[in-house]
């Protein structure tokens, strides 16, 4: 039985992660253009890739390298655009099992990104640490391998077939909050919410010069707080355990 | 050499941010209010990160608003990942063939 589920969670893992590694290759693909430019080997994109597997954070640090800019400075900034993972890692926390072992968790944490993390919150209960770690490692492989193919062959896709791909993404990201909207007001509410508040401060004077990461990091706090305390969750929901 | 190096830095401080959480917090969290906050947090995030970045990520503006709303539509009728990013990609690609 055991043995069923844990293969069953494999499976499940290589299903939900190939989606992903679709799209994170085409994504990956259009930054290896940029870490080419800034420098890059092939095998130095792939590792740089795979260890970060965050595309503002690499976006940053191929541009910083590119820079020549203070190893304090990469430091900074790899900060401020990854904070959010901060909030997502003890969001998870809240998933695992409180017995869950130590290298588990670290495994767990490594294994962060916006995508990976929207299929362990999309998870009933507890989160099955296989699936998640099958469905991440697949993914971040088909990422680190983007980012070589496209240091080796950047510029040959045409720019129509690039500005199609830049979007698979936000689509993949719809695909996970639309559906819960659908079902609890609330989140309906917060997603129109941050979409206006997103919009004004990319535009607004002052808060437009924020960077991408602050942005994302001033109002998923503001907002997730505000919405907290109005509309507390019941406590088997809030748990989600 | 110099590469390595800014690799290796970006590497410890990603993994660190990712991993104190989890290995931190090993215990369910009691407080409502912050688990109501960490309830709404992933919404608000990718929210966040969508909108507008969605219309900045396209050649033309028209082509990222259109794919919104598509990618919008089919993930209220339920379709999955795949079929929305896919149909996303293909509106793009569409509308601007039609608009250049």
């Amino acid at each position: 039985m055991q043995d069923n589920l844990s293969h069953s969670d494999t499976l499940r893992g290589l299903r939900d992660g190939l989606p992903i590694g679709l799209g994170y290759f085409a994504v990956a693909f259009s930054l290896g253009i940029t870490a080419k430019n800034a420098g890059l080997s092939p095998f130095q994109g792939f590792v740089a890739s795979f260890l970060n597997h965050a595309s503002a954070g690499e976006y940053a640090l191929f541009t910083l390298i590119g820079e020549n800019a203070a190893f304090f400075e990469v430091a900074l900034v790899i900060f401020i655009t990854n904070m959010r993972y901060l909030l997502m890692s003890a969001a998870l926390s809240q998933k695992l099992s409180p017995d869950t072992p130590m290298l588990h968790r670290v495994l767990v944490g490594f294994g962060i990104t916006d995508e990976i993390f929207g299929l362990g919150i999309a998870e009933k209960g507890r989160l099955s640490v296989r699936y998640i770690l099958t469905a991440f490692l697949l993914a971040d492989i088909m990422w680190s391998s983007g980012t070589f193919s496209g240091i080796v062959a950047g510029n040959i896709l045409p720019a129509a077939v690039v500005s199609a791909l830049s979007v698979t993404i936000y689509g993949m990201f719809l695909a996970i909050i639309i559906p819960p909207a659908r079902k609890n007001r609330v989140i309906l509410a917060l997603v129109a919410v941050s979409f206006a508040l997103s919009l004004l401060f990319s535009v607004a004077p002052l808060l437009s010069d924020l960077s991408s990461g602050t942005k994302t990091m001033v109002l998923t706090i503001a907002i997730s707080a505000a919405a907290a305390l109005l509309f507390p969750v019941k406590d088997e929901k809030g748990g989600r355990a | 050499m110099r590469v390595y190096i800014y690799i290796l830095i970006a590497a410890i401080v990603s993994f660190l941010v990712r991993t104190l959480p989890l290995t931190l917090i090993r215990r369910e969290i009691k407080s409502r209010f912050i688990r109501s906050f960490l309830f709404y947090v992933p919404y608000v995030t990718l929210a966040v990160m969508t909108f507008p970045a969605i219309v900045n990520a396209t050649e033309s503006p028209v082509a990222g608003v259109i794919a919104l709303i598509v990618g919008a539509i089919m993930s209220y009728l339920g379709a999955g990942l795949f079929p929305v990013a896919v149909c996303c990609c293909l509106t793009v690609f569409i509308v601007e063939f039609f608009t250049k």
